[in-house]
């Protein structure tokens, strides 16, 4: 139980992709012009990211190291697939607004990285979990990046009216660069509680910045480290393995 | 004379211009134009002017007492920042318009990206793109007391006549600071008397500019027609004033004729081939984010290297 607890708030705040991870730029920039699409997304992107992380942890001793990726997409454009013709046939109103992003969910790379560093080595519920928690924490970087960018673009929040009736609504908010301004302003202000928090000295550790390090160092101290440092741990119980299969040989 | 006489190490010819007296000419040039823009679209123009340029000081006094930084309003870029942006609106347009233009051009253009000689884009000209993407209709309405009816270029490019001789004095509708050529033209002098701005941008920018607009613009060389381009709209206040802006041009002699031509072909296309009639502003924009590239393309070769081997 603690396990699924740690992995959602993990996704929700720790490693939250979007505003930590900085990872699944290209549906976060493109399809938050409102909040309600920006929740679309996320939960759309949630429900593939639970069941290929389930799927892919069912699968991890079967699914050969040398051919994983190629494996891990056949399963996410399985289910983005699905998905897909769901909301085709229930959802047309969201279908039509995110339109193409739908299909390229199976590149988003928060699907792939969980697949790739979670769901491949751990127990099913558990990437189960994961995948709830990282898509719960996509689905609300979106939904705050969407209700912003609705409220000041459009005077509109998940389509009610909210500024009165004389606001002009500032329409480069719903365009492409009112979404690097507000994803800009969201994560300063998110490294800004951090340091706040860090500076009365409260132990922080759950709210990690992206960037808590320097980019020349990146992959000394920063966040690059752990990934390759996985990718390494990965190689190696590979390799061991491949040399136990021989040894069974 | 005694000034330059001092006992010292190198180097023993020091320039007395300093960034707020570069910037205090640049205000005394653009006064002119904003004279001109008072006089011919009356109070509402002086309002608006004032309001534009209170909002950049301001917002740059109260960004850098919260973060505690030293205060830099009193080397006047935030008055020129306020003024250009000012000369760059239509007079119809609301004061709120000018309060967030000022508030953007300067916080998040400028400041942001760590203040005078950091930025990477001229604010007022980041500012006024980012309020005509916003506020569309405000930003195009050049409907007045003293006007209505199409901007010079937009009749310009319906195919309708233009009187030419009120272009260049400016009695035409535009925004405050672009109607008169020879206002502009006054404060371009001054600058370049004073030595503060050279003519390879400008020069290669309008040369290129009547170029491409010969070649393309579908009337041949037609005198008329090449000039009411040159007098109407925001092409002289463009390259005199924003093209040369310190910060975002090539240092590099090479790179600035480049990066002049680019801006007047950049400038030509909008006109030509855009769905809109003006062009000046995101053609400068555009060429300030190609600055870097441009200064890297030219760096000269330094004394001793290169060349040829024996």
């Amino acid at each position: 139980m603690n396990d699924i607890k740690e992995r959602l708030v993990n996704g929700l705040i720790k490693e939250n992709p979007t505003f930590v991870l900085m990872l699944g730029m290209c549906p976060t920039l493109a399809v938050t012009t409102s909040a309600m699409n920006g929740l679309g997304m996320g939960l759309t992107t949630m429900v593939v990211l639970a069941l290929s992380n389930a799927f892919i942890s069912l699968l991890r001793n079967i699914i050969p190291g040398k051919v994983r990726i190629p494996a891990f997409i056949v399963i996410i454009a399985s289910f983005v697939t699905m998905v897909e013709l769901l909301l085709e046939g229930f959802i047309p109103s969201l279908y039509s607004a995110l339109g193409i992003y739908i299909p390229l969910i199976v590149v988003n790379c928060i699907i792939l990285g969980r697949a790739e560093s979670y769901a491949s080595k751990n127990p099913v519920i558990a990437s189960l979990f994961d995948g709830i928690g990282m898509g719960l924490g996509f689905s609300f970087a979106l939904t705050c990046i969407g209700a912003v960018r609705e409220l000041i673009g459009a005077g509109t929040l998940f389509g009610l009216h909210i500024m009165p009736e004389s606001y002009i609504p500032c329409s480069i908010f719903i365009m492409a660069p009112g979404a690097f301004f507000v994803l800009a302003m969201l994560t300063a202000i998110q490294n800004k509680v951090k340091l706040i928090g860090e500076r009365k000295g409260k132990d922080m550790s759950k709210i990690q910045s992206g960037c808590g390090s320097d980019c020349m160092n990146c992959s000394d101290t920063g966040c690059t480290k752990r990934l390759y440092d996985e990718k390494a741990q990965n190689l190696k119980t590979q390799q061991i393995k491949g040399e136990g299969e021989k040894d069974h040989a | 004379m005694s000034d330059l006489m001092k006992v010292s190490s190198n180097p023993h010819i020091r320039a007395k211009s300093s960034t707020s007296s570069i910037m205090a000419a640049v205000v005394i040039a653009l006064l002119p134009a904003a004279g001109f823009g008072i006089y011919n679209f009356g109070l509402d123009a002086l309002i608006l002017i004032l309001v534009t340029v209170l909002s950049t000081v301001l917002t740059e006094y109260i960004f850098e007492k919260i973060l505690g930084k030293k205060v830099t309003i009193g080397d006047y870029s935030a008055v020129v920042t306020g003024l250009l942006l000012a000369l760059n609106l239509p007079v119809s347009a609301p004061w709120w318009i000018g309060v967030i233009g000022g508030v953007f051009a300067i916080l998040v253009v400028k400041l942001l990206f760590g203040g005078l000689g950091q930025n990477f884009m001229n604010p007022a000209l980041g500012a006024r793109c980012f309020l005509l993407i916003s506020f569309t209709s405000i930003m195009t309405n050049f409907d007045c007391d003293a006007y209505t009816g199409a901007t010079p270029l937009a009749a310009l490019k319906s195919g309708e006549a233009v009187n030419i001789f009120n272009m260049v004095i400016g009695k035409t509708s535009g925004t405050i600071g672009e109607t008169s050529m020879i206002a502009i033209v006054i404060g371009a002098c001054f600058l370049i008397m004073t030595g503060i701005i050279d003519l390879r941008i400008p020069g290669s920018y309008i040369v290129s500019f009547v170029i491409f607009i010969s070649l393309f613009g579908g009337r041949g060389f037609d005198y008329a027609y090449i000039s009411a381009h040159l007098a109407g709209g925001g092409l002289m206040l463009g390259a005199f004033f924003m093209a040369t802006d310190y910060v975002t041009r090539p240092i590099t002699v090479k790179g600035q004729y480049v990066y002049g031509i680019l801006l007047g072909i950049l400038t030509g296309i909008f006109r030509v081939f855009g769905p809109s009639s003006e062009g000046v502003s995101y053609a400068i924009i555009l060429g300030n984010l190609l600055v870097p590239l441009i200064e890297k393309a030219t760096l000269p070769t330094a004394f001793g290297k290169g060349g040829a081997r024996a």
